[in-house]
């Protein structure tokens, strides 16, 4: 299907096939890279494309298939070897050592027993602070550089040595539009320079506005190639509607899954605000700790009912406003009101006496505990509380009669209610979480990047039992970096800049702008 | 009072504080160095009691410290082979195994010693001393400071050594990252295995040189559990310095002094309990603890064992 | 209709075997480990050139087949099952309680300096309990500084822990040499209680009752810990402390209640050992039973019921280890070799189990 066109590609995959425990992650894939041509992988979670990656970035062997650089075919036995053919990888999470310096982080790797000789790293890094056109100071120490800052060491370390390939993988998942758009500059100069660069996004906007050629990988396997010619031949709609195509075939193009993916309707809902909120913030700030972002002075009221988006780049904050109002974070300042009664000294178990809930956003770092059961996990938030427990015993029967009874309820896909949560998928996670956290007592729940991470399917469906809940009378917080999403469910979207809420604003027409000021601190509401 | 100012008191004083305490340095620059790759050692007081016995049997077959020395070290760093294999390759808990070779070392020498000396305890000649030219003839502190083994002077040398290398070679760069970030590490094309297992064998390495001077030239015997919990104060030592080799100096010194104060207060005449004494230094590291608790820093990678892939 | 009965049947049936593989896979996770390391260290036996079955037979006639050794077997049962229920309670909530000698002789020395003062006072049995409670409370107190360091500020318990433990061997002595030194002895050594004031003796044996209270006591932690909320929140803390966060538990409180319970029941060991067996603590005397039971407590994975037999089998191998210095010729220190054996062993099968697993697709 990919037929290898000449020029001959820098690099190429011909059926690689990879394969992990009950996942055929990689079906006989067959890849080809041009240079000066930005190639996107388009393809929901789970399609194999970080897979892919990991076999070019050399994290990961292929079981078979081989790997041609230049035409030749080659082993890529380590990420030395990688980087040694030309092959640079930015990957989804930073990886940059925090405590050393920009120049250091980019020399690590030079070797093992020499003496750092830092002047000859510094031309190179300047040869690609002009190549990238960005200014960082080399001596800062990377821990303290912003995101979309520490993206950028990330890609000079990938092209440090060597500018043939650059892999970005979600790139733009961590920036602000303003990042999003310095970074397309960055893709530009690269590409003009002749570089091949491999986009992965699960993004339909993205990969019409960045790529020359789009590939799309559906369940490990290749499913459908735009070439350059036809994609420059096509205008935006025209482009989705091929792309929606080959993701889901003729007939399922118009189905929920492919909706989901295109959906970009505003939420239209009236929320009656003539009554008294359901939530009040007032003047909350929190103290800094090691490395995070506290709040300050963040003010806002909730009403039943309200869907309320918190949109941000990370790290500005979102993490402590969703401990705060859990109960996980003690206040430094401000006053935290429930129907009008003060909650702010409460910890968590009383918050989730009165109505709180929180799903966070670390299912498996702080949501669940990983090695204990599906059954014990839906209880994690009541242990000590009646029924399931009196006197301090603990009821198993009930716990685990509870757990059948809700896992047939929410549909969590688990062999029984035994089996440790970590060998649940994501999504099914996602569900002992949202089981836990929404029911007829919950009052406010807050939600933190909801589908961080799902595939289409379970992210239609937690946007769906979102608005469920709203439509419930339930007051809402949805805290997300993806603003697409906040755009489908939300009734007002709130920014996040430096631990301050730079302001509210309802959901409209013109709402992408208007966020995107606010996220950038150039406008404050 | 006047006696214990006399100089013999102060001068045993000063010697002893170095002759204990440099087998604390070994142990804590070497145990700094796998804290620093992430990896907690708590097996190295396994290493130096081996260290100490291969380091001695050579020592007393050959008739020569240097022997004594390299095989002492090289038994330390087979030890380490072992942590090694077990800890970074299989992933195995650092603290089970940590236990297991202290505990295993502790018998095993303590048997082969058994089986080859039965129960005499043959005594090694008096080490080789070398007197610092001008600076041994000071009165009162230059007998103490500067007329010691060629291996204190080396020991003393070698913080300064690591205290370069850590800031300046990629071999620094390559520990520091292999202990805060092993992952950008490996991403970086440099191999957080080897890179853990190259400071595991240093550790090894210095860890049986000390229990090899513990033996040879501190006391100039075997004997089994001789070191008594010094690379237990190793590990310590490694943890408040956070990084730095001269923390691990002053350390050791701190130590040194109040295991020799014991020795110099008999000296003196003095009559309390050794306890009191061998309590200082526990007690002082202590207080540091609770004072600067807010500050304590570890590399965050520290113990847990690196898969690739795995984030 | 018949279609899913079926299919439920085959269910059931599949989760039988499963339960049966999982069991069986248990046994051979502990005997495996057990018998290479009684190999491995046949082998350094023969190396020695001592007759591996000769030294392993002696052993186990001394340790457990004779009534004398069967009786000391038992004895010296009593402080290893408290501190192993001391170390669970520890594990199990994630803390790496080292500090066991300091925590153990502590409590030994208060209660050899209490009991014969208080016995001429008081009645045999408030005597004993009064002992047994200062000994746990100052074991409990001892354990207090790392517990509050690593409560509220994360300092590593590993090293605080350590450190106390070298500071309370030494504070032991200095009490014993300072404090409560009898001065009637030339050695050094506190009062010593009369052996018919002691723990009493387990109808005609030599056993006291020390053991019945360790076994009852590791039955209570093994229980509170699988049972009760108590015990399941020492388990959320240890297996990921961030989630306790997220789910409101008090992780601070919830770790210094951990640290005073394993130092308490650590400290009851230390009490029940002079209670039942010395009746006096000698300057410098530290049995170091510490790190020697942390072995038995991996191997038995924190189970309180496992963990009663390796105590047995670890006592056996102490007893006719010591016997075996003295007639066959192998130092008693051998049975650290095969207790570091055993720990290595314990986790290459877990390792290559891990392995297999992860092989076969979990």
């Amino acid at each position: 299907m990919n037929a290898i066109t000449a020029p001959s590609p820098v690099v190429a995959v011909r059926n690689v096939t990879k394969r992990f425990p009950g996942v055929l992650a990689n079906d006989r894939v067959s890849l080809a890279f041009h240079a000066g041509e930005v190639h996107v992988l388009l393809g929901e979670n789970g399609a194999g494309k970080s897979t892919l990656i990991g076999i070019l970035a050399g994290m990961q062997q292929p079981d078979e298939g081989e790997i041609l650089i230049d035409g030749q075919a080659v082993r890529i036995g380590s990420p030395r070897q990688s980087l040694e053919f030309g092959i640079g990888t930015v990957f989804q999470h930073v990886l940059l050592v925090p405590s050393l310096s920009v120049i250091e982080n980019l020399m690590l790797g030079g070797g093992w027993w020499g003496r750092l000789v830092k002047a000859p790293a510094l031309a190179r890094f300047r040869e690609l602070s002009t190549l990238l056109g960005v200014a960082i100071d080399p001596d800062a120490i990377v821990g303290r550089l912003s995101l979309g800052e520490q993206q950028q060491v990330e890609i000079m370390r990938a092209l440090w040595r060597g500018e043939k390939v650059l892999i970005l993988d979600e790139p733009t998942s961590m920036l602000t539009p303003q990042g999003v758009r310095d970074l397309g500059e960055v893709i530009k100069r690269l590409r003009a320079k002749g570089v091949a660069v491999i986009l992965i996004t699960h993004k339909l906007l993205e990969a019409y506005e960045f790529g020359d050629r789009i590939s799309v990988l559906r369940l490990g396997r290749v499913v459908g190639d735009i070439p350059p010619e036809r994609l420059s031949a096509m205008g935006e709609a025209e482009a989705t509607d091929a792309i929606i195509e080959l993701m889901f075939g003729k007939e399922a193009a118009r189905s929920g899954e492919a909706e989901t993916l295109v959906d970009t309707a505003h939420r239209q809902r009236q929320v009656a605000r003539d009554r008294a909120p359901r939530l009040t913030l007032r003047g909350v700030s929190t103290e800094a700790a090691r490395g995070e972002c506290p709040l300050r002075e963040v003010s806002f009221e909730l009403w039943p009912g309200e869907v309320l988006g918190i949109a941000g780049v990370d790290g500005n904050g979102q993490k402590h406003l969703a401990e705060v109002l859990a109960g996980q974070r003690g206040v430094s300042a401000g006053r935290i009101e429930l129907n009008g009664g003060d909650i702010t000294g409460a910890g968590v178990p009383a918050r989730r006496q009165a109505g709180i809930r929180y799903v966070t956003d670390e299912r498996l770092g702080e949501g669940t505990v990983g090695i204990f059961s599906v059954a014990t996990n839906l209880v994690l938030k009541e242990i000590g509380r009646p029924p399931y427990w009196s006197r301090g015993w603990s009821d198993w029967d009930g716990i685990h009669g509870h757990a059948r009874d809700q896992i047939g309820r929410n549909d969590i896909r688990t062999p029984s209610e035994r089996t440790p949560v970590a060998k649940l998928s994501g999504g099914n996670i996602q569900k002992v979480l949202l089981a836990r956290e929404i029911n007829s007592e919950a009052q406010v729940v807050v939600f933190n990047k909801p589908t961080y991470g799902l595939d289409l399917q379970n992210t239609r469906l937690a946007h769906e039992r979102i608005i469920a809940s709203a439509d419930h009378g339930i007051a809402i917080v949805v805290i997300s970096t993806d603003l697409d999403e906040l755009i489908k469910v939300s009734d007002r979207i709130g920014v996040m800049f430096q631990g301050r809420l730079a302001g509210i604003v309802e959901n409209g027409p013109d709402i992408e702008r208007r966020v995107g000021l606010l996220m950038t601190g150039v406008e404050a509401a | 009072m006047n006696a214990l100012l006399a100089q013999p008191f102060l001068t045993a004083l000063v010697f002893g504080a170095i002759t204990a305490g440099i087998p604390l340095l070994l142990a804590g620059l070497g145990e700094q160095i796998s804290e620093k790759a992430g990896v907690l050692n708590i097996g190295i007081e396994g290493m130096m009691l081996f260290g100490a016995y291969a380091g001695f049997v050579a020592a007393y077959y050959s008739g020569s410290f240097l022997v004594g020395f390299v095989v002492g070290g090289l038994g330390g760093a087979l030890v380490a082979a072992l942590v090694m294999l077990l800890c970074i390759r299989f992933g195995l808990n650092q603290i089970v195994i940590g236990i297991a070779v202290t505990l295993g070392f502790e018998g095993l020498t303590a048997i082969l010693h058994h089986f080859q000396f039965s129960r005499t305890y043959p005594r090694l000649a008096a080490a080789p001393v070398v007197d610092i030219p001008g600076l041994a003839a000071i009165p009162v502190i230059g007998p103490g400071l500067f007329s010691h083994n060629a291996m204190v002077y080396l020991a003393v040398a070698l913080v300064a050594v690591l205290a370069w290398a850590f800031r300046h070679t990629y071999f620094g760069l390559n520990l520091e990252a292999a202990g805060n970030k092993p992952a950008a590490l490996d991403a970086a094309g440099i191999d957080v295995m080897k890179t853990r297992t190259i400071a595991v064998l240093c550790t090894g390495l210095l860890a049986g040189v000390g229990g090899a001077y513990m033996a040879n030239v501190g006391a100039g015997i075997f004997v089994p559990f001789m070191t008594g919990g010094a690379g237990f104060i190793g590990i310590v030592l490694a943890m408040l310095a956070r990084g730095r080799p001269l923390w691990v100096l002053l350390g050791a010194l701190l130590f040194g002094v109040s295991l020799s104060m014991t020795t110099a207060l008999q000296v003196a005449g003095v009559n309390i309990p050794t306890d009191v004494v061998q309590m200082l230094p526990f007690t002082m590291v202590m207080l540091v603890l609770v004072i600067f608790a807010r500050h304590s820093v570890l590399p965050p990678a520290l113990g847990l064992p690196y898969v690739r892939g795995d984030r | 209709m018949s279609a899913s009965a079926d299919i439920d049947l085959t269910a059931a049936e599949q989760e039988r075997q499963e339960r049966r593989r999982e069991i069986l896979a248990a046994v051979l996770r502990v005997l495996i480990p057990v018998m290479a390391a009684l190999v491995m260290g046949g082998i350094i036996l023969l190396i020695l050139g001592k007759n591996p079955l000769d030294y392993y037979g002696f052993v186990l006639r001394r340790g457990l087949l004779t009534w004398g050794g069967l009786q000391e077997t038992l004895t010296r049962m009593a402080p290893l099952l408290l501190i192993g229920a001391g170390l669970i309670v520890a594990f199990r909530a994630g803390i790496w309680n080292l500090g066991t000698d300091g925590q153990f002789l502590i409590a030994a020395v208060l209660s050899a300096a209490l009991a014969p003062a208080l016995i001429t006072v008081l009645p045999d049995a408030l005597t004993i309990i009064i002992c047994m409670v200062v000994s746990m409370l100052a074991a409990a107190i001892w354990s207090l500084i790392p517990a509050i360091l690593k409560a509220r500020y994360g300092i590593n318990e590993i090293i605080t822990s350590l450190m106390m433990s070298f500071l309370g061997v030494s504070f032991a002595n200095v009490l014993v040499k300072l404090f409560f030194r009898d001065p009637a002895t030339t050695v050094p050594q506190t009062m010593s209680l009369a052996v018919e004031d002691r723990l009493p003796r387990l109808f005609d044996t030599t056993i006291h009752l020390g053991l019945i209270i360790a076994l009852v006591v590791i039955v209570l932690v093994h229980v509170m810990m699988t049972r009760t909320a108590f015990g399941l929140k020492l388990q959320v803390v240890g297996a990921n402390p961030a989630a306790a966060v997220h789910a409101g538990l008090r992780v601070g409180w919830l770790t210094i209640a951990t640290f005073a319970i394993s130092a308490g029941l650590i400290g009851l060991g230390g009490a029940v050992e002079i209670l039942g067996v010395w009746g006096v603590v000698r300057a410098d005397w530290n049995p170091a039973f510490g790190l020697l039971v942390v072995p038995l407590v991996f191997l038995a994975r924190f189970n309180g019921y496992a963990t009663i037999g390796f105590t047995l089998f670890f006592s056996a191998l102490m007893i006719g280890g010591d016997s075996a210095a003295r007639r066959v010729g192998v130092p008693n220190d051998f049975v650290l070799v095969l207790v570091a054996l055993l720990l290595i062993f314990l986790a290459v099968v877990e390792y290559l189990d891990h392995l297999r697993r992860k092989k076969a697709g979990a």
